[in-house]
């Protein structure tokens, strides 16, 4: 069971606000999707079988990339080719 | 990575006060180089960023947009391997990625693709020179991952107000080294990181010469004497530093030897040391207190589901290594005669290594020339900050060359070098020796040419040649002394001594 300082902590690792009203809203979401799992955890003999697949590589040749520009297309915040993020130190 | 232990009950023994005279320092390292592929390690963007704008090497994978899958280079599974292989590892028959969970602007995924519990090698060990002869350091683990991207923090750098981001670093491979705490000073810890980077040197999986290729993490303690080999563990109120972000090899020993000063201040005052993340800042040679309880993370590890396994301990079996500084180090001994110092020196870094190896024969087995390479040529590179890479092979051959034949004295050869020098980091190039012997008039002066210059110092000096007469010897040195400073040490000492010598007996007492 996930209580509300799980969600809470989780919250903060991912840097989100959230009230204590989210709290009680979210907290019991949370539950809900876990029980799921639960529930698949309870049917025997179905654990997908493991792919026997390893050792997926490329090679070591240079592909190009997207320009500044459009790397940049989407972000609401840039100064000179940079992304800009809040203040982290 | 690294698990910072919560503080357990203090023992019993922590009021008795212990002898600072009787305590150790217990260092491990974790180390993070770039491996020199020409792509990131899940894309295919170009590695070659550090003369380019920012954000000009990125593509969907790296920039981490939705629905994008991440693709393992090769070769940077075989540099791994190969690194592995050389400090002896156990290679994992399987190993896999893991998402390593944080938030911070530097990882636009939100996580750092890593490897966790089952990492590519474990328990291996590099030899090092220690404080009391040659020491086994061993090494933990040594995994891949990928770089985070670069951050540059704006407008203060004790408040910064907003953070710039480029991602062109992010995605470039990373092999982490962990060691185990068996270093017990900077010195080791210096040379243990000098020993490692002349081996990925040797091994050609890492260019040291590239800005920010290196970053290394150091976990520091001061325990009493036997207490860590005892306990396996630091004494509970001995608590270990984190030291992060240094960037450089004279950081590590610059910031190891802060935080020895540090810890050893507080033990005297009787302060208990807690455990905790602290921060190099290189321009001031301080280490400082990071907000440890806001920066404890839970990372949340678990295993990438968007790539499958490695098994490639196999791999390892067919990978040649090439010659590592150790069995260098020997050869030169063997081949070209060199000190077990000289030697150590010359092989501690692959380039000079490879400048010497690359000598005319004639010329590298040659005491004079070890010695011009290992002292004069480094020491004077060193002084100004300059590298073997920007010396002219050619150059440095005919250098040496004229001091051979004797054309000009060694003290000239010095001084024909430092010119040079100069003239190369001022301008990037640089005349030829020949040329620069020429303008600085240093040939030699010996035999019929050195005949004037005596004759007339002993014009001018009646006085000294009235006492040499007499017996006192410290006239003759004077005299000596007087030929050098005209000609500016372009004499052979030698041949100076015994012309001077034979014109003063001649004219009798």
């Amino acid at each position: 069971m996930v209580s509300e300082r799980d969600v809470e902590h989780i919250a903060e690792l991912a840097d989100i606000g959230i009230t204590k009203d989210e709290l009680g809203e979210f907290t019991p979401q949370f539950n809900e999707i876990l029980e799921y799992f639960d529930l698949l955890d309870s049917v025997e003999g179905t654990s997908p079988a493991t792919r026997d697949l390893t050792n997926i590589f490329r090679d070591d040749t240079v592909v190009p990339g997207l320009s500044a520009d459009e790397a940049l297309a989407n972000t609401p915040e840039k100064e000179d080719g940079f992304f800009k993020a809040p203040r982290v130190m | 990575m690294s698990v910072l232990s919560g503080t357990p009950p203090v023992s019993s023994d922590s009021s008795i006060a212990t002898d600072p005279s009787n305590d150790e320092v217990i260092i491990g390292l974790e180390i993070h180089c770039q491996l020199d592929t020409s792509t990131k390690l899940f894309c295919g963007c170009s590695t070659d960023y550090r003369d380019d704008g920012p954000n000009t090497h990125v593509c969907p994978i790296c920039l981490g947009l939705p629905g994008t899958l991440p693709k393992v280079n090769k070769k940077a599974v075989e540099y791994a391997l190969k690194v592995a292989k050389a400090l002896n590892c156990e290679i994992l028959e399987e190993s896999e990625f893991a998402r390593k969970n944080y938030f911070y602007p530097d990882l636009n995924k939100g996580y750092q693709i890593t490897q966790y519990d089952r990492p590519l090698a474990v328990r291996g060990y590099l030899d090092i020179e220690g404080e009391d002869g040659e020491k086994r350091v061993r090494i933990t683990r040594v995994h891949m991952e990928e770089d985070p991207g670069r951050l540059v923090h704006k407008g203060g750098t004790d408040r910064p107000k907003y953070t710039l981001v480029d991602y062109n670093r992010a995605g470039i491979p990373l092999i982490e080294i962990v060691t185990e705490p068996d270093l017990r000073s900077p010195k080791e810890a210096r040379r243990f990181l000098n020993k490692l980077r002349a081996t990925l040197e040797y091994l050609g999986v890492y260019d040291s010469e590239k800005e920010g290729s290196l970053r290394v993490d150091a976990n520091i303690s001061i325990q009493p004497r036997g207490w860590f080999e005892r306990e396996g563990k630091g004494k509970a109120d001995r608590g270990r530093a984190e030291v992060k972000n240094i960037s450089s090899y004279k950081g590590v020993e610059k910031a190891l030897t802060f935080e020895i000063t540090r810890q050893k201040n507080a033990i005297r005052r009787g302060q208990k040391l807690e455990s905790a993340t602290r921060h190099f800042v290189e321009t001031r040679g301080v280490t400082t207190a990071s907000r440890s309880k806001e920066m404890e993370q839970d990372y949340r590890y678990f295993p990438e589901p968007d790539l499958r396994p490695l098994r490639v301990r196999s791999w390892s079996d067919k990978i040649v290594l090439p010659e590592l500084p150790d069995a260098r180090k020997v050869r030169f001994i063997r081949e070209y005669g060199f000190s077990p110092t000289h030697a150590a020196t010359v092989t501690g870094d692959w380039r000079v290594a490879e400048f010497y190896d690359n000598l005319p024969k004639d010329l590298a087995v040659s005491a004079a020339t070890a010695t011009w390479i290992a002292d004069t040529l480094l020491g004077e590179l060193n002084y100004r900050d300059m590298s073997i890479s920007d010396v002219p092979h050619g150059h440095f051959i005919e250098l040496i060359t004229l001091i051979r034949k004797d054309t000009i004295t060694d003290k000239s050869g010095v001084e024909v070098l430092r010119s040079l020098l100069d003239q190369l980091k001022e301008a990037g190039s640089c005349e030829k020796p020949s040329e620069c012997v020429k303008r600085l008039n240093l040939a030699k002066t010996g035999g019929e040419g050195l005949e004037p210059v005596i004759s007339e110092v002993l014009a001018e000096q009646p006085q000294a040649v009235s006492d040499y007469a007499s017996g006192k010897s410290e006239a003759f040195n004077f005299l000596i002394g007087q030929v050098m400073k005209k000609t500016r040490g372009r004499v052979d000492p030698t041949e100076l001594n015994r012309v001077m010598r034979e014109t003063l007996d001649s004219r009798g007492p």
